[in-house]
């Protein structure tokens, strides 16, 4: 179970917006535009920024802008920090706008581990209704 | 969302069914028999829900003479609590936001 405890894993999600990347690119780094479509939050489009990103379940994300290449991409950490280290996220976010036709696609890779396996064994041994609440909390946060 | 979530939901959604696999993962492996004994429901009922159980994955038999001995397998969870499926279906929920804020903006 130690492969598990390092292991990186990563989503890829891809979709196309009928916007021109302009325009994607402000939903993406003005701070009250975030807000709409993400969370709250204190970004900056400057590189070493650190910022955070506030859910509505009250769980709050450490990010800090790792790179950014005006409405092309932008890259950030996204790391959730738990004394539970079932509940522990570190990660990258990496945002890439491409032109096509008068849209944008976007892809958004989140890359990072969750060294979680070992915590979330012991809770179903431990009795899984306790353990299933934690993964409905799991859950909600994803909200 | 792929379709093994689905299965291990169905499965667990029965309350005896679960209370079975919540036992065999408090108290490890136990027979048929003794499944029985407390869970208010007859033998072939709790084989019948074993059968379920193995069905999904969730536990494993292993025989031992005129004896089936089984046991809870809590790895068959991990399609529930892999970040990264929780993770893209945030972002397709986000991206919709997204797509609604992009279209307000047009002005």
């Amino acid at each position: 179970m130690n492969e598990a405890a390092t292991e990186t894993r990563s989503v890829v999600i891809e979709r196309e917006f009928a916007y021109p990347p302009e325009r994607l690119w402000r939903a993406l780094t003005q701070p009250h535009l975030i807000e709409e479509w993400l969370m709250k939050n204190d970004f900056k489009p400057t590189v070493g920024h650190r910022f955070n990103l506030r859910g509505e379940w009250g769980g709050v994300l450490d990010c800090e802008v790792l790179a950014i290449e005006p409405q092309r991409s932008l890259a950030y950490t996204w790391n959730f920090t738990h004394e539970d280290e079932a509940y522990d996220l570190k990660s990258v976010v990496t945002f890439t706008l491409t032109p096509q036709g008068a849209g944008t696609h976007l892809r958004v890779e989140q890359a990072g581990f969750r060294p979680s396996q070992k915590q979330a064994y012991g809770g179903a041994h431990a009795g899984w209704k306790q353990f299933f609440t934690k993964l409905d909390e799991l859950l909600a946060r994803a909200e | 969302m792929s379709t093994a979530p689905d299965v291990l939901f169905r499965t667990l959604a029965d309350p005896t069914r679960r209370a079975i696999f919540e036992r065999l993962c408090r108290e490890g492996e136990q027979t048929v028999g003794a499944l029985t004994v407390q869970s208010g429901v007859s033998q072939p009922a709790v084989s019948k829900h074993l059968g379920a159980l193995k069905q999904a994955g969730l536990v494993r038999d292993r025989h031992e003479g005129r004896q089936t001995h089984y046991s809870a397998q809590p790895g068959a969870l991990n399609p529930l609590i892999d970040w990264t499926s929780q993770m893209a279906g945030f972002w397709q929920n986000r991206l919709d936001a997204l797509d609604d804020l992009l279209k307000r903006m047009d002005q």
